[in-house]
């Protein structure tokens, strides 16, 4: 009992610092999220459904919640490797391209949005020869997507290269001594450790994508019902100056957005559980 | 070491003490649109002198480009210009119904507060592959046409009044036909940008469309930018656009910058004002200067205005075709 208690001290002010965390939430979290709640209330629920569940404001819905998941998945898979090959294996430039990674993050969301697109369109040096092809990415959701690949990959590779440089490759020859093969090391020793890592990543990329405007803006096309999402449904209305209407499409993008988050929070905790047993 | 230190810290603190005394009374902050960057930019300089001259005073303006609804926006939550001078009147009402502006600003200065005019046209490839010569020719199938979104920008709800107008008069106000044709338009948008300027990059740098709707000014600028690549095709009707101007009574009034904001804007309408206007490809309002552009500007050109009946005004206009459910919208119901 006494050890607890001289635990909790080791770490002085409990006190202090929950309070400090709970200004902080609510000034940064809590006041916006009040604020936004009461610009939406100057519209009764029905309007506010109504406005939310629109047929071209549901289409920007599928189009940003489709492209988002799709590009957080591929950052599943190569964010992943890259992560690995960076974390594992030295070779010369390693330390320009683990900088490399971080470039998103950097570079204005407007800027990597205008030099995609110009790169993608059937007059581009990447676009030209896909298009002989018969593959359009600017100005269709393969644009989108790509726009969302790259701004979201830091958050895949960071999440992960963190966990895999804990992971020690004793494990893995371990296993290869105890008989396992390459896939079953892989399936039964890194997986594991990897998931709860990978999850976050994807969560965070999901998140970002949903809420991304100034690239995609660029490489979209913007065509109702094609390629419009959902945050230009709200800058839309913004600009006609009903804050209203803007404010109850992006609660419905918000509460969605909010669930999934609980939802792979809900996985990444089974999946950590699953670690420790 | 630490001394030399010191005293740069000092004199860096000192200038800037300097600086903010000299600029506090005398600064001027003008909130406008995209494309006015390089108009504002060459008029600053001339007021400059101009008040240097008569007022012996010195003068700094602060200038502000953006979408002309977000910056109205910005001006009634708090960015305390001086002046605006935007796309369009239903902005500046805006900034009005905020309770910063006085009723009755449009009839404050000549031409309903609008120095200088434009007009939308079309810019084509070299050479006009694909013969566009009149508001018809877009409705044609495998005419690519790039124009940004009416619902996010202000000039392109000219460019599509002018569509409209031109329909209405081509199937006799028969509202069904000219809301066909303006569907058969909107289908062959490759690219809808939020902004004009997103628009003319589309179709400028990337290559994409056989048309652009733009600015008549914006053109000329793209024309200028890139010789030989591209032609501004004027269609024989067209609308007038008048982007306008107007004091914010409220800041003008909180800072005393009242006295200067009114010349600001009334040295718009000066000869030197509209010439600069004249020279970026503004149609100056002074009857006798733009007859100095005529290089530039058709002035055969029929325009219809904002105010016609078809149109009816601003507030009208904008109800109508753009308001959440309006005919703009109706065009993209599945």
């Amino acid at each position: 009992m006494s050890q607890t208690r001289q635990s909790k001290k080791v770490i002085p002010g409990f006190g202090l610092t929950m309070g400090i965390t709970m200004s902080y939430v609510g000034f940064f979290v809590l006041i916006p999220m009040i604020s936004m709640a009461l610009q939406a209330a100057q519209l009764s629920f029905k309007e506010i459904v109504q406005v939310a569940t629109d047929a071209r404001v549901l289409s920007s819905y599928k189009v940003s919640f489709g492209c988002s998941f799709l590009a957080a998945a591929i950052n599943v898979v190569f964010g992943t490797i890259l992560a690995w090959v960076l974390v594992r294996y030295r070779f010369p430039g390693r330390r320009l391209i683990d900088g490399l990674i971080e470039l998103p993050f950097a570079l204005p969301t407007a800027v990597a949005g205008i030099a995609l697109t110009s790169l993608t369109t059937d007059k581009g040096w990447i676009g030209q020869p896909l298009s002989h092809l018969g593959i359009s990415v600017a100005y269709t959701k393969v644009g989108i997507v790509t726009a969302l690949t790259f701004i979201t990959l830091p958050f895949m590779v960071r999440s992960v290269q963190p966990v895999l440089e804990q992971l020690s490759p004793d494990y893995e020859e371990a296993g290869r001594t105890l008989g396992a093969g390459s896939f079953t090391i892989f399936r039964k020793i890194v997986l594991p450790e990897l998931k709860p890592a990978v999850m976050t990543g994807f969560s965070l990329a999901l998140a970002r994508g949903l809420g991304e405007y100034g690239s995609v803006i660029f490489i979209a096309g913007n065509k109702p019902f094609q390629t419009e999402i959902a945050p230009l449904m709200i800058v839309t209305r913004l600009e006609e100056f009903l804050y209203g209407q803007a404010t109850a499409v992006a609660m419905f993008m918000l509460f969605a957005s909010f669930m999934i988050m609980f939802m792979v929070n809900r996985l990444q905790i089974r999946a950590a559980r699953f670690v420790e047993n | 070491m630490f001394k030399r230190i010191f005293t740069m810290l000092s004199v860096t603190a000192l200038l800037t003490v300097f600086t903010a005394t000299a600029r506090a009374d005398q600064e001027l902050t003008n909130v406008s649109y995209d494309p006015t960057r390089e108009l504002y930019e060459a008029y600053n300089t001339a007021f400059q002198k101009y008040w240097q001259e008569t007022k012996k005073e010195k003068v700094t303006v602060v200038q502000s480009h953006g979408g002309s609804a977000k910056q109205a926006r910005s001006v009634i939550e708090g960015n305390e210009a001086d002046v605006v001078t935007l796309a369009l009147a239903i902005d500046i009402t805006a900034v009005e119904e905020a309770g910063l502006i006085q009723k009755g600003w449009q009839k404050k200065l000549p031409n309903n507060s609008s120095p200088y005019t434009s007009t939308i046209v079309f810019l084509v490839r070299k050479g006009n592959p694909k013969k566009i010569i009149d508001w018809g020719d877009l409705a044609r199938e495998g005419v690519g046409v790039i124009t940004p979104n009416p619902k996010t920008s202000g000039g392109a709800r000219w460019n599509y009044l002018a569509a409209w107008a031109w329909g209405d008069k081509e199937y006799s106000h028969d509202e069904t036909k000219v809301l066909a044709y303006i569907k058969k338009v909107f289908d062959n948008v490759l690219v809808l940008d939020s902004g004009a300027r997103g628009s003319t990059n589309t179709f400028v740098q990337n290559g994409q469309g056989d048309v652009l709707l733009a600015w008549e000014n914006e053109a000329y600028l793209s024309l200028a930018e890139r010789p030989g690549e591209f032609e501004i095709v004027t269609p024989p009707t067209s609308i007038l656009a008048e982007p306008p101007v107007a004091i914010v009574d409220t800041y003008v009034d909180k800072k005393g910058t009242r006295e200067l904001a009114t010349e600001y804007l009334k040295y718009l309408y000066s000869d030197e004002g509209q010439r600069i206007a004249g020279q970026h490809y503004y149609r100056p309002s002074n009857p006798e200067i733009i007859k100095e552009f005529t290089k530039y500007f058709d002035l055969n050109l029929k325009l219809i205005t904002i105010d016609d009946p078809l149109l009816g005004g601003w507030e009208t206009a904008q109800k109508k075709h753009f308001s959440d459910g309006g005919v703009f919208d109706r065009i993209y119901t599945k």
